[in-house]
């Protein structure tokens, strides 16, 4: 690009850059920098304990890691956070199953059709998340639409079986009902980046394929899925990152033998009131989520280069 | 029937059932919310009443009234930040920081809410006390400008995505013609990047307000007395239960969401066609013009 000679280029320039660049490190950096001093920070009844004092002439490190070794020993926190895995790991292998084939044959349908297909999936983005959730627990209590449904066939001795649900007939408040939520919701974000990833692909790739003697089956495999690596990456990690601290829908979908992070981060802050322990939760959550959205960030910015 | 009918016949089928499950809990609000019952989820006839008790709902009508200032203000910060993000991102590409620059942009759109509040309350309300113990008063309250500040950090970074996504669609040739014909690099921006871009700013805008409109979590940490937003009442009454209001206020959402969506893809559509127009032409006559 051409550069016009002049200050006020560099002007241009830098405030182009500098103020989203100022806004971001002063509310999103900076905030979770609080939040790591506060986590080995005493409470003081009302206040906080600073770690670092002026007393008698000397600085005084006033640092506990009192919170880190409770996270550490309890088996409470501990299981907290391989649940909250578990549930998140689960639902994004639910969301990549369903949402798989169906961006796939999404971006096989007659290029006419395509948006309002692309249009549908991203209506209920629209409507209010929440209540979208809410409308669950109308359907999966008791005589509920889906609950009367599931009954019917019989699919709830089966969760029964499989330990999902404490007995037929109980889907609400199990961990059935919500990895059913949370795959409900998150679904969306798995099928769009797949799917602008796949309407993108080559076709001739596979016509070749079938002329080098490889069945429909063998060239999905072999060329589809990796070729497709990048849109599975991205939608993985759409799922996965906030799931792991989901609080709204365990709140609403949840029950007392699904406890999720993010929920016992609300109660040690609201509940409890106790601001160091809820921020060292969050620097654990942190970084239990700090590689998966590394690499988010890594395929975002691959995907710009590309694109440019 | 041959091997390629059963295949449509199974593609047909996983659609049909998919967009079933993304769409049923949807059809059942609405219908629940004419239900002449409390108990949600028995049907006992058609009826208005949950409606018009609406009207009279003053402590959601508040709610409605902040959450829809808080997005109106969300969503125009939200598009002036994001489009200066992805302009950095697009034009300058490499710059000091220029990594951590994109992992502060995408980190909030998968990042779970829970620590962003958390994390931007307790920074505010250490601002505060600093404020407090330095010149008497605390800054800023909690209330609807922290709530306004958390969503903004949110719909930031969506903004950016939408338009980032435009700009790099966009030929550089037409800005570079426009500079070497003598324009100003604001002019610049406002009579040739600006139109092209028009469309993705809308979609950001309406993107972000919905967002700002919906949200519960960052609202919940961020919030103070007085200060309630919609979501934030909706989200206390679904706890306790099932509530007709909440089907009455989905269910008036989702019309409005409708008929905006359906307006607007269509305004959008023929705009879009137009703007696709006037771009190649451009691009054509530079083509012409260079020898």
């Amino acid at each position: 690009m051409k550069r016009p000679a002049g200050l006020a280029w560099l002007r241009g320039r830098s405030a182009v850059i500098g103020v989203p660049y100022a806004w971001l490190l002063v509310f999103f950096l900076l905030p979770f920098l609080v939040v790591a001093k506060i986590s080995v920070s005493e409470m003081e009844t009302t206040t906080i304990s600073d770690i670092v004092t002026w007393k008698d002439g000397a600085i005084a490190f006033n640092v506990k890691f009192g919170n880190y070794l409770l996270l550490l020993s309890d088996d409470l926190y501990f299981k907290t956070y391989v649940s909250s895995l578990k549930y998140a790991a689960v639902t994004t292998l639910l969301c990549l199953v369903i949402g798989y084939p169906f961006a796939y044959f999404m971006a096989r349908t007659r290029r006419t059709v395509q948006p309002a297909l692309l249009m549908l999936v991203m209506l209920p983005f629209w409507t209010s998340f929440l209540l979208r959730v809410y409308a669950w627990k109308a359907l999966l209590t008791e005589h509920g639409l889906i609950a009367d449904a599931i009954e019917a066939v019989g699919f709830d001795r089966l969760l029964a079986a499989a330990g999902l649900i404490p007995g037929p007939g109980q889907l609400m408040n199990t961990p059935f009902s919500l990895v059913l939520g949370m795959t409900y919701t998150y679904l969306p974000f798995m099928i769009l980046p797949l799917y602008s990833n796949l309407a993108k692909m080559d076709l001739r790739l596979l016509e070749a394929a079938s002329d080098l003697g490889a069945t429909a089956w063998t060239a999905f495999w072999t060329v589809t899925v990796p070729l497709s690596r990048a849109g599975i990456i991205a939608g993985t990690m759409l799922v996965f990152i906030p799931c792991v601290g989901e609080y709204v829908i365990p709140e609403l979908l949840g029950g007392p033998q699904t406890q999720m992070i993010g929920r016992t981060l609300w109660d040690e802050f609201f509940s409890n009131n106790d601001w160091p322990m809820a921020c060292s939760v969050a620097v654990a959550m942190i970084l239990l989520v700090i590689v998966p959205i590394a690499v988010f960030s890594r395929y975002q910015a691959e995907a710009t280069e590309r694109a440019t | 029937m041959n091997a390629a009918a059963w295949n449509r016949a199974f593609a047909r089928a996983w659609l049909v059932l998919g967009y079933a499950f993304l769409y049923v809990p949807i059809v059942a609000l609405v219908v629940y919310s004419f239900n002449d019952s409390p108990v949600a989820n028995l049907w006992r006839g058609f009826t208005l009443k949950w409606y018009v008790a609406l009207a009279s709902d003053q402590e959601l009508l508040a709610g409605l009234a902040l959450s829809l200032q808080v997005a109106l203000s969300t969503a125009c910060a939200a598009i002036v930040l994001g489009t200066l993000a992805a302009f950095a991102m697009t034009r300058y590409r490499r710059f000091f920081g220029s990594t951590l620059f994109a992992g502060m942009i995408a980190a909030p759109l998968v990042m779970p809410e829970v620590i962003i509040g958390l994390s931007l309350l307790l920074m505010l309300v250490s601002l505060q006390r600093a404020t407090e113990a330095a010149f008497g008063f605390g800054f800023p309250e909690r209330g609807m400008l922290t709530i306004w500040l958390g969503h903004l950090l949110l719909g930031m970074a969506y903004a950016t995505v939408v338009v980032r996504a435009r700009l790099q669609t966009l030929n550089p040739q037409l800005e570079e013609a426009a500079m070497d014909l003598g324009a100003r690099p604001w002019q610049v921006f406002w009579l040739v990047t600006l139109p092209m871009i028009g469309q993705a700013l809308l979609s950001a805008f309406l993107l972000t307000f919905t967002l700002s409109l919906d949200d519960v979590v960052l609202s919940a940490f961020l919030s103070g007395p007085g200060a309630t937003t919609m979501p934030l009442v909706i989200f206390s009454r679904a706890r306790l239960g099932l509530n007709p209001s909440v089907n009455a206020v989905a269910t008036i959402i989702i019309a409005i969401v409708a008929v905006g969506v359906v307006v607007a893809s269509f305004i959008m559509a023929r705009g879009e066609r137009r703007r696709a127009e006037d771009i190649a032409a451009a691009n054509r006559a530079l083509t012409e013009s260079t020898p």
